[in-house]
């Protein structure tokens, strides 16, 4: 036993002497993969942008399974990796039991919150940008029933449904917001045939404007929406450009610039809470030539009344996991 | 006006239930050609999944469907070869054969699409010709005003995508191939007493040979319909546990075609209920909760292989390699 142990030290020892001297920082994409064309895709435009305007270099890593998390975590940190970025809330607990024992390693976790000297905790306000494409939904939907689909049914995405259904409401208390949930399990995330056919279902039910934050599964909500001709809400990164014209708007959570920040603070990181809302530019709708056509200015000056509101504290959007609780539904 | 309204969700449901259940039916039909014939097949979501793989790339490049739906039967024949000859000719263990498949084509799929694509193994949207779109039968628009028939007619049966036919008539195809032709009863004969196939001077090896190849050509289907008319590209593990859940429906129809039809429209039904009603409200008593549904499945399937609902017997000769008497 204390054979096999020794050897261990050495080698960890052997492999920490190895690597030290280089401490470039690294990303951990979860389970939805780099090119979600959503969440993790964003994480990854930071990373490349910082590597671009730095002329650094980082290094990375896509999870395919869950048993890689810890494995992945401690792989890096053990590597000299500083700091470590990591997207999503299902690291949470890896990290919590992972951080103490890299207590010399910077590490940063995307979208939760993990109480630890050497971690920096990065969380969107996400039902602030829920609520203002709620607002545009609302105001774009001639059926008076919008919808909603979620990824995996995690606290989380039920923040991104509750602030959207406020949003809705505010702006038309009459309307029916239909809500889905892909999956309990993290295939959820990845699961386009799904997407759509939960689309069509709430399409069935007069739903003509969809909202998706399910990561991958959201390319077959767009792709069915559009398909259908309704109008659709994408989610992390900007996705108008995936479907011109039905594509209504985007709530954008710029996670590029939490890791592009977390980045460039290299092993200097300062830890502790963070929290990008709409105030300091973390979430907002996107408009760019892809949805200027549909994205009418009666919609725009709406949506533009509710952010200042928000940012002024007019408005109070409740937030799910505060209480894990939604005043409506 | 509340019947109407009900009736309208009725028809709702039939229809993402058609939809929904056609990857299982192909994939059913596909696992009861291998099994009848004595191999085993765990590898239909293996070869489902290189087929949409396949297929997505093909229908891009080409701009149309069909192509894709060829190339996506030669994927998955290629696979089929591959277990036939590791489970026939090497007499090698055949679940083993079969995971091996599953995840060779869930490693290479990623792999090849992000070498061509670098979108992480997604494929390029497919658009216009490169998909399937509906068909609208004849007379439907004419007739959809008649009571019940009309919208049953109209929104069910008609306006669905070719694969959908094709998967239909695919099941009495099955039926007919494998209780009325002689090909079919030595197909059976080699799943339940190779040897007295052998003893007839039939080489049990090439009729097993010709189901597994049967079994590609299915699963190609299958998958080609995934990616191509449910979907508009391939996407990583889209799949997503379809083939497990077709293995389920054939051991829950005891390997009987037209069962398997029944079994593959009960779970395309579980499935669609759960799509769309996520929570079923019992008299404001107690509600059913979503993952209860998805889960009906299974617990069917468990409940059949307990013996509690008649018994499922798998064929004689299923997962053993004949190996002939010298």
């Amino acid at each position: 036993m204390s054979f096999t142990k020794a050897i261990l030290g050495t080698a960890s020892a052997l492999a920490i002497t190895a690597t030290a001297a280089l401490s470039d920082p690294a990303i951990i994409y979860d389970l939805g993969g780099k090119f979600d064309k959503s969440f993790n895709e964003a994480a990854s435009k930071g990373a490349d942008r910082w590597a671009k305007e730095s002329g650094g270099k980082y290094r990375e890593i896509e999870l395919s399974s869950e048993a890689q998390r810890e494995q992945a975590l401690r792989r890096f940190a053990e590597d000299g990796a500083n700091p470590v970025v990591m997207t999503g809330f299902a690291f949470a607990s890896t990290l919590d039991t992972v951080a103490p024992d890299y207590p010399d390693t910077k590490f940063a976790i995307i979208d939760m919150v993990v109480d630890k000297p050497n971690v920096r905790s990065v969380v969107f306000s996400e039902h602030e940008g829920s609520y203002l494409v709620g607002v545009a939904a609302a105001m774009a939907s001639k059926t008076g029933t919008v919808g909603f689909i979620g990824g995996m049914d995690v606290p989380l995405i039920r923040k991104f449904a509750c602030g959207y259904v406020q949003g809705v409401k505010a702006t038309n208390p009459d309307a029916k917001v239909i809500q889905n949930m892909t999956g309990t399990t993290p295939t959820a995330w990845n699961d386009p045939v799904k997407g759509a056919e939960l689309t069509k279902a709430q399409i069935a039910q007069k739903a003509d404007v969809v909202y998706a934050a399910a990561g991958g599964t959201g390319v077959g909500v767009l792709q069915a929406a559009a398909d259908e001709g309704i109008y659709s809400i994408g989610v992390d990164s900007n996705q108008n450009y995936l479907h011109p014209g039905s594509v209504l708007t985007s709530m954008v959570k710029r996670v590029d610039v939490a890791v592009f920040d977390a980045f460039s603070q290299g092993a200097d990181l300062t830890t502790g809470f963070h929290v990008l809302g709409l105030a300091n530019g973390g979430v907002d709708y996107a408009l760019d030539e892809y949805n200027a056509k549909i994205f009418t200015a009666d919609i725009k000056a709406a949506v533009d009344a509710a952010k200042a509101d928000i940012i002024s504290g007019k408005i109070k959007v409740h937030d799910y996991m505060s209480d894990n609780n939604c005043p409506i539904e | 006006m509340e019947l109407t309204e009900t009736f309208l969700q009725l028809i709702l449901t039939l229809d993402m239930t058609v939809r929904l259940s056609v990857v299982l039916i192909l994939a059913c039909l596909a696992g009861l050609f291998s099994e009848r014939a004595g191999i085993v097949d765990i590898g239909l979501e293996g070869k489902m999944l290189i087929a949409a793989f396949f297929s997505a790339v093909a229908a891009y490049h080409s701009g149309n469907a069909w192509i894709g739906v060829l190339a996506g039967i030669a994927a998955s024949m290629t696979f089929a070869l591959i277990h036939g000859i590791a489970s026939i000719a090497y007499r090698g263990n055949q679940l083993i054969s079969g995971v091996a498949l599953n995840f060779l084509a869930s490693g290479l799929t990623v792999v090849i699409g992000n070498a061509w694509y670098k979108e992480g193994g997604r494929t390029p949207p497919l658009a216009g010709e490169a998909r399937f779109s509906e068909i609208t039968l004849p007379f439907a628009d004419l007739i959809r005003d008649l009571p019940v028939i009309g919208p049953l007619y109209a929104d069910v049966i008609s306006g669905q995508k070719a694969i959908v036919y094709l998967a239909f008539l695919v099941v009495p195809l099955t039926w007919w191939v494998l209780f009325r032709t002689r090909f079919g009863l030595r197909l059976r004969a080699v799943g339940e007493n190779p040897a007295s196939v052998d003893t007839a001077g039939i080489s049990v090896n090439r009729q097993r040979y010709a189901a597994v190849l049967i079994a590609g050509v299915l699963c190609g289907i299958a998958g080609a319909y995934l990616a191509t008319s449910q979907a508009a590209s391939f996407g990583r593990e889209m799949t997503a546990g379809r083939g497990y859940i077709a293995l389920a429906a054939l051991i829950f129809a005891k390997w009987r075609p037209f069962y398997a039809l029944m079994a593959c429209l009960l779970f395309g039904l579980l499935e669609a209920i759960s799509n769309l009603y996520p929570n079923i409200d019992v008299f404001g008593i107690f509600s059913i909760p979503v993952q209860f549904t998805q889960a009906l499945p299974y617990i069917l399937t468990v409940v059949i292989l307990a013996g509690f609902i008649g018994k499922a017997i798998p064929p004689k000769a299923s997962g053993e390699p004949y190996i002939k008497e010298r």
